[in-house]
């Protein structure tokens, strides 16, 4: 057996000081030879744990050995058999507890850098085959329609598979723009907008009909589409409501949702304000609360548009943290500081309603509670008070009600997650599929993709009778 | 794209469009908003449903001139499109028999009231309406809301038409009366809305008040709209925007109003100097 190459081939990345300062994605993706080093690593595992690792389940070892071939198209196809999205994908995955995790060299300490080929692989799609990616015939028509409701990754997966399976799909998004939170959520300096805005005109190239602007449940119910005509429905309307944590003075100006202030600066371009019409406040100060992908990117969002200090407030230590680890590593690069075992007690305001201060308690973890991480608990006696002049609160979202409120028989949790089958995404109402955020609550784009996957699988069925 | 079919300058700075949006218009009901956004840079903001017809597929707006959105919507003619129109949001008002009902209107809320107005009158309510205005050549509608009415004081803040004073006198003196009042309703700018929660206090009469905070998504999605009704703190857009006036914190209300005063000016003064002023 050969020798173990433990050298991970690094990701070539902007420099922490100039990305601090723009909105161009950070890193910069692997060169050919690069991507080919890294592909050599791979030791072709026959148990492939890497694709058990994937929740869709890609052949890894098999688009990595095509990427060494030299067989790109073959990279792109085994890629594109199980993942539609591999360029939002390789992205953005939390792969050090998926594929990565799984690579048999993790154990090493050096796991394959799966996510960075995947990228390379949908990179070089993107740039070479758009072109001469040869028109598949069109499906057969069946003749029957069913609609989509929500444009975010599960979405945009559920319409593009049941369109590929000849039904006719119409895509109802309540924002002007298709894409979810890969749009107004993830900042374009991680996931170009670009690229996810490819996906959507691929997805419009299959036939789907885009009704954007349309507030499913306010301008139309779900009983109403099921009466007009739709054969099915499925829901990816994710878990996009804010949570605050209904502490003092958490409605001063200056005090954003983690969604306000994204939406304003990704969605918006309020960091090109005033050429577009946009405003957003950003403090010199500013302390975003939460440990998650959502405050590291609010974090580097605010820093980016010129805040001197930017603090992560964070109620348990960094390795319970649930962001992707390479975007801690980003962030503590840029300079972002982080208050760990920390949490608000109240906010303290000025006289004209702004925010001034946060009185933090330091914490302590205890025993683990149901999420299997340990409790945290507040030290009394332990305040101090943090001067800032900006707040985002990234403490988690829900399932926006919209919907559930204006249909009586879509039984949801009593967080309002809607209850589906956990393998097909069958609701309890009749002709209804529902799979990604708004079934699990706040999770990862390729969870929501593979459960938009399997609902379409089933809807099919469904409809073939 | 959403089509403007019509558009009347209805007083100074006040603006009525009629847009071709049929889907919103099967749905309105009275008290909803949509949120509109004119093109691509443009920033999405809130207006109340002044008026619609399901079988034409049209709704009607009225917006008042105040910064840069409405600067630049009141330069669109009949003809132009908006790149954007969603609704009907929010909570449609509750309409109901609740006998005498005064609907009291500050400015340019003279339009999203009338078909609330209108609904409470067919529900078989009396309907007392006051309308104020800074001045005469702010006053619109007068008499489509005398038609929706059985009795209508019109006020103004200089005197140059009507009653002068604010429309809390008239409000004040009805409650004094000894007039039987089941119920107000107050739109307008907050200032107006605060003090005719104030006005009716005492007197413990119901005052519904349409909340107009800073909004982004209009879906309950961002949480800027936020207000404080009764010690809780509730999505405008979501769970209004009416509200019992006499639970609304309106201190916090107008500190988040000021959120954005210099990128508001600054955003204005680009604009007109791009565009050159207008009447
Ligand atoms: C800032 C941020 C960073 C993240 N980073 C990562 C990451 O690095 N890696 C990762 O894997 N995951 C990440 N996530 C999580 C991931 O984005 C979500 O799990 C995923 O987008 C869920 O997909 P979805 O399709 O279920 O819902 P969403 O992406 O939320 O899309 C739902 C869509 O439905 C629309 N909608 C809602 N209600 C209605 C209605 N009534 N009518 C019509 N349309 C409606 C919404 O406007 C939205 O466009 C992040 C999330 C955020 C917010
Ligand atoms: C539910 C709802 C319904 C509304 N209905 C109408 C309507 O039917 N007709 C109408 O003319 N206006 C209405 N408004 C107010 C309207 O949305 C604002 O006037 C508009 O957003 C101003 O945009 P702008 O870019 O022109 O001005 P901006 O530059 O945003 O603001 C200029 C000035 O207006 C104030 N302002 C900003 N936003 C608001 C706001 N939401 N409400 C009140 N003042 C604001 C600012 O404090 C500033 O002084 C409504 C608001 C809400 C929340
Ligand atoms: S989709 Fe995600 S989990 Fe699967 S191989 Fe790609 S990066 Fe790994
Ligand atoms: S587990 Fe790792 S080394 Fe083995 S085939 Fe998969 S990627 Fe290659
Ligand atoms: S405007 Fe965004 S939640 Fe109300």
């Amino acid at each position: 057996m050969p020798k173990l190459n433990l050298n991970r081939e690094p990701m070539t990345k902007q420099d922490p000081k100039t990305r601090g300062k723009n909105f161009n994605e950070v890193a910069l993706g692997y060169s050919a030879e690069q991507a080919k080093a890294e592909a050599s690593r791979c030791i072709q595992c026959p148990k492939h744990p890497c694709t058990d690792g994937c929740p869709v389940e890609i052949d890894i070892a098999g688009f990595i050995k095509a990427v060494l071939d030299d067989n790109m198209p073959e990279a792109v196809r085994i890629l594109k058999d199980k993942n539609s999205l591999p360029g939002i994908c390789g992205r953005v995955c939390p792969q050090e507890t998926q594929c990565e995790q799984a690579c048999s060299l993790a154990k090493k300490g050096a796991p394959i850098a799966i996510g960075r080929l995947e990228r390379y692989v949908a990179d070089w799609e993107r740039t070479n085959m758009g072109a001469l990616n040869p028109r598949a015939e069109p499906p057969r028509p069946t003749g029957k329609q069913v609609a989509v409701v929500g444009s975010g990754p599960a979405g945009l997966v559920a319409v593009a598979d049941l369109a590929k399976l000849g039904h006719s799909v119409t895509l109802f998004e309540a924002l002007h723009v298709a894409g979810g939170v890969l749009m107004y959520g993830i900042p374009e300096f991680r996931l170009p907008k670009e690229i996810v805005q490819a996906e959507v005109a691929y997805v419009a190239s299959l036939g789907v009909k885009i009704e954007l602007d349309s507030v499913v449940g306010k301008v139309v119910t779900l009983d109403e589409l099921l009466e007009s005509g739709y054969h099915a429905l499925f829901l990816g309307t994710g878990a996009g409501a804010p949570m605050f944590m209904d502490i003092p003075g958490e409605n001063l100006n200056g005090i954003y949702s983690a969604n306000e202030f994204l939406t304003r600066v990704n969605l918006m371009k309020a960091y090109q304000f005033p050429e577009y019409d946009t405003p957003v406040f950003v403090g010199r100060r500013v302390a975003v609360i939460g440990g998650g992908n959502v405050a590291m990117d609010s974090a580097r969002c605010a820093l980016r548009l010129d805040a001197d200090e930017v603090y992560i407030i964070y109620r348990r230590s960094e390795v319970e943290m649930p962001a992707r680890r390479e975007e801690v590593e980003n962030a503590k690069e840029e300079g972002i500081q982080f208050k760990l075992l920390t949490n608000p007690k109240r906010y303290i305001g000025n006289e004209s309603g702004w925010v001034v201060g946060i009185e933090c308690y330091e914490m302590g973890l205890g025993e683990p509670d149901e999420s299997g991480r340990r409790r945290p608990i507040a030290k009394e006696g332990s305040e101090f008070i943090l001067d800032v002049d900006m707040v985002v609160a990234a403490l988690g979202t829900r399932p926006n009600p919209l919907i559930a409120q204006t249909t009586s028989d879509l039984k949801t949790t009593k967080w309002g997650t809607v209850v589906a089958d956990e393998t097909i995404g069958k609701t309890m109402k009749d002709r209804v599929w529902a799979g990604g955020d708004i079934v699990t609550g706040a999770a990862t784009v390729i969870s929501a993709m593979g459960a938009a996957r399997r609902a379409a699988r089933d809807i099919d069925e469904y409809l073939r009778g | 794209m959403f089509r403007i079919t019509y558009r009347e300058t209805l007083a100074t700075k006040i603006h009525l469009f009629k847009i071709e949006a049929a889907a919103i218009a099967r749905k309105a009901l009275a008290g909803q908003f949509v949120v509109i956004r004119i093109d691509e840079k443009g920033e999405r903001i809130p207006l109340t449903l002044a008026d619609w017809d399901a079988k034409e597929g049209s709704v009607t707006v009225v917006f008042m001139e105040v910064g840069a959105t409405t600067f630049r919507l009141a330069l669109l003619k009949a003809g132009d499109c908006i790149a954007d129109f969603v609704g009907p949001l929010g909570v449609p008002s509750h309409i109901d028999k609740f006998g005498t009902v005064v609907c009291v209107a500050g400015g340019v809320g003279a339009a999203p009231i009338a078909p609330i107005a209108k609904a409470l009158k067919k529900k078989g309510n009396e309907i007392i309406f006051i309308l104020g205005a800074r001045s005469k050549d702010l006053l619109f509608w007068e008499d489509k809301l005398r038609s929706i009415s059985h009795r209508l004081i019109v006020t103004t803040d200089d005197g140059t038409y009507g009653r002068k004073g604010v429309v809390t006198e008239p409000l004040k003196e009805l409650l004094e009366s000894g007039e039987k009042v089941d119920r107000v309703i107050a739109i307008g700018p907050s200032i107006m809305m605060k003090f005719c929660a104030l006005t009716t206090q005492p007197f413990g009469v119901k005052t519904i008040v349409s909340l107009n905070p800073i909004m982004v998504d209009g879906t309950g999605m961002c949480g800027c709209c936020r207000v404080s009704v009764g010690g809780v703190t509730k999505f405008s857009c979501v769970d209004g925007p009416e509200f019992d006036g006499h639970q609304v914190d309106w201190d916090l209300l107008s500190a988040r109003l000021r959120i954005y005063l210099d990128e508001e000016k600054c955003s204005l003064e680009q604009w007109q100097a791009r565009m050159g002023k207008h009447s």
